[in-house]
């Protein structure tokens, strides 16, 4: 059991939580990972160390609450507890002083971005930041990547804040102006990913992804996560989970990525009806 | 009672063990077998010979001293028979459910000449039941204290052997475990139906009650390295059980529905799928479905009759070789075939098809005849050219074995591996080329038995208590 220390929404939907775990907090590097059950019949999920403070012995995670797991997570508050977190898992970000590194965050992704950034910037890159979001709200940790950015642009899909356009856009600009770009490294979700991999294509700028497929034990045991990169498959949980954006075969990730969604759409679906089942008895009680 | 004769002895036949009708387990994941009763089990005994050079003990992997304690079984001393029964082994309840016996005591009792062994298998998991449910778990004699420490690596077979011996001899013991439940294999791979988790439970608390201690969430290498256990601990046993699944590397093995028998277990025992939706993680509906599982062995097994009690219809066992070559238990395959299990021989898959969303739908299969006997004493398949056919399925299991972690190798430099990642160990002593370090079990053989995990739990157990004595030596 590890306790919560700090739990606040920072978008819709989007919450950052730090989390109690000492052993985890003193190991973890940028890019690594951490699997977390919510609770007893919980299911094991992998979530991204966004920060860790190994003073006060804590992680960092960043929650976009999309299924049941990550909803009944988005519940909890300072003070609770969570059944299981284990880490720091997969490879650490490879980081080097590559010149003008670019540094993607499309949504909840930029909470991977931000520590990959902050890396890159302490390993003597010049930063450049490009954070997307639906719409202004979702555009998120725009303060926390500014101080190692060089350079930060937000985006909008709808325009409301900083840049109108995808994230892909912005960084095609940037080509277009003749700017030098050495290194990328994008994250986000999977048709974004592709996306930015199709922008540097034909710039041979190395690219790199961080994926997200589905996991059970997430130390090499299972096979689960396995993800086809050159014609060959990987253990995105051992052998990544960064990757080299411009070999991974996208589509099939997007397919087993998609292989339970009529189990998520029922987990989901009575969840909230219970939860609307014990509010409405709430609301009785408080009549 | 006059005493019976050898004569005698050999006349009663073999008691087969009680179980559920077959049309009736195939709905449930509860035990197959119910165990003896008491009158079976004293009746089972009798048959027993009682050699004055038991073979049977050297058959065993751990050595346990099967005629004696199966003598206290038959004179109804079942408290002195689980005594002497556990001066050997940690798990015997487990070991009496999952042991391959047939090609270890059983194979080479003196019965098993003429007729059918003494069911030594049955015999001891009726000792572990009887002791647990009657009297429950006592605690053994324990050497003084040493106030040396060892961390295990692993809370799987090998591990809480090497627990046991160790803590008994007086150490300190603490297991490290990367998933959240203790027991390795035995609580992720095999199923419920053959091992009720309950026992495993049970059986890990009696080594807590010892006072081994245990830390989930845990994965040495990542979370600490091994060099860092080194300057806590006086010794370290490495025993974290098979690692990568091997796939088959042909086309399609990618598509949806094509599971590693690893992640397919995982899911339905550890994850407890069968209970979705109030647990939360899912399997596919393999209801009214067609599953294949290549493979042949006890996992292979363990995976077709998971299929089927998720409602499969038809569940296929695809093995390139026949049946007489197939190492999973006797037991198993009798119970699959019971159970409805199609076994395909000879067939070795060549490709999976899929449909436009991506689910397998076929696999295409290279039909096989057996040649030469092979560097495994087992008669190689080969192609018979052009003949191939496509089987219509819509999941598959791969159930082939598996490679090393490397989590562990990587993060230990000075450890030396094979070339397939393994851990080079003295083979009597489990000593790796790093001082103070020891490993056991599928990380050092590659996937192996539960109770050869275990015997070399405790041949580790013995060196590491030798190695504590005096550090300098190596």
């Amino acid at each position: 059991m590890n306790k919560i220390i700090e739990a606040r929404f920072i978008a819709p939907d989007i919450k950052l939580f730090r989390i109690e775990a000492p052993k985890i907090a003193e190991k973890r590097k940028p890019g690594q990972f951490v699997v977390v059950r919510v609770d007893e019949l919980g299911e094991r999920i992998p979530l991204t160390i966004a920060d860790s403070n190994a003073k006060e012995g804590s992680v960092t995670i960043i929650v976009q609450g999309v299924g049941k797991t990550t909803k009944h997570l988005n519940m909890l508050e300072a003070g609770d507890y969570i059944q299981d977190i284990v880490g720091p898992l997969g490879k650490p970000s490879e980081i080097e002083n590559y010149g003008v590194a670019v540094s993607i965050g499309g949504g909840v992704g930029t909470a991977i971005a931000y520590p990959t950034a902050k890396a890159l910037k302490e390993a003597g890159n010049y930063v450049i930041g490009i954070i997307g979001g639906r719409t202004k709200e979702f555009v998120i940790l725009e303060e926390e990547m500014k101080q190692f950015c060089d350079e930060l642009y937000p985006t909008t899909d709808d325009g409301s804040y900083g840049y109108h356009g995808f994230v892909t856009h912005k960084l095609q600009e940037l080509l277009d102006q003749g700017r030098k770009v050495d290194f990328v490294l994008a994250i986000g979700p999977i048709p974004m990913m592709k996306a930015v991999a199709d922008v540097t294509r034909p710039y041979g700028i190395k690219t790199v992804v961080s994926l997200n497929p589905i996991m059970v034990d997430a130390t090499g045991m299972c096979g689960g996560c396995r993800v086809t990169v050159d014609g060959k498959t990987f253990f995105a949980c051992v052998d990544g989970p960064e990757f080299d954006a411009h070999k991974v075969d996208f589509e099939n990730l997007t397919k087993r990525n998609r292989m339970y969604l009529p189990h998520e759409r029922q987990a989901l679906d009575e969840f909230i009806c219970k939860i609307e089942l014990i509010s409405k008895k709430l609301e009785k009680q408080d009549a | 009672m006059p005493e019976l004769t050898n004569k005698d002895r050999m006349k009663i036949p073999r008691h087969h063990m009680p179980e559920q009708e077959p049309e009736v387990r195939i709905k449930n994941f509860n035990e197959v077998n119910y165990g003896y009763t008491i009158q079976l089990a004293q009746e089972e005994a009798e048959r027993c010979i009682r050699c004055k050079k038991p073979v049977c003990i050297d058959g065993c992997p751990v050595a346990v001293k099967i005629p004696d304690f199966i003598k206290l079984i038959a004179e109804g001393k079942f408290k002195e028979a689980a005594d002497l029964l556990k001066e050997d082994n940690a798990l015997p309840a487990i070991c009496g459910r999952v042991c391959p016996q047939e090609d270890q005591c059983e194979k080479v009792c003196v019965l098993a000449k003429k007729g059918e062994p003494v069911a030594i298998g049955h015999l001891e998991r009726f000792v572990a039941d009887w002791e647990r449910e009657t009297i429950g778990y006592r605690v053994p004699e324990m050497k003084p204290k040493t106030g040396k420490k060892v961390a295990i690596v692993g809370g799987g077979p090998a591990g809480l052997s090497c627990a046991k011996d160790l803590i008994v001899m007086g150490h300190d013991v603490t297991v490290f475990e990367a998933l959240h439940e203790i027991g390795g294999v035995l609580i992720y791979g095999i199923p419920e139906f053959r091992l009720p988790k309950e026992i495993v439970r049970s059986e890990v608390d009696y080594l807590r009650m010892l006072g081994v201690e245990f830390r989930t969430n845990y994965v040495i290498g990542l979370t600490e390295t091994v060099d860092e256990l080194m300057q806590r601990y006086d010794a370290v046993f490495i025993g974290v059980g098979a690692g990568l699944p091997y796939f088959l590397n042909i086309p399609g093995e990618n598509l949806m529905g094509v599971y590693s028998a690893n992640e397919f277990l995982t899911r339905v025992n550890l994850m407890k799928a069968y209970k979705f939706p109030e647990a939360d993680t899912p399997i596919m509906d393999l209801r009214g479905k067609d599953v294949a599982v290549f493979g042949g062995g006890n996992t292979a097994m363990d995976a077709v009759r998971t299929a089927i009690r998720l409602g499969a219809k038809r569940g296929m066992i695809i093995y390139r070789r026949t049946e007489a070559e197939m190492p999973a238990r006797i037991e198993e395959i009798k119970h699959a075939k019971e159970e409805g299990v199609e076994f395909i021989f000879l067939c070795a898959p060549l490709e999976f098809f899929g449909d436009d969303d991506g689910w397998v739908r076929a696999v295409k299969v290279q039909k096989m005849e057996l040649g030469e006997p092979d560097a495994s004493g087992r008669r190689k398949p080969i192609p018979i050219e052009g003949a191939v056919d496509v089987i219509p399925i819509d999941a598959a299991v791969i159930a082939i074995g598996n490679g090393s972690n490397p989590i562990i190798s990587k993060t230990t430099p000075d450890l030396k591996v094979n070339k397939w990642g393994n851990i080079i160990v003295d083979p009597e002593t489990m000593k790796t080329s790093k001082k103070g370090v020891f490993a056991g079990g599928d990380i050092v053989t590659g996937g192996a038995t539960v109770i050869l995990a275990m015997g070399a739990g405790r041949k580790a157990a013995k060196a590491i208590d030798e190695y504590l004595k005096n550090t300098d030596v190596w």
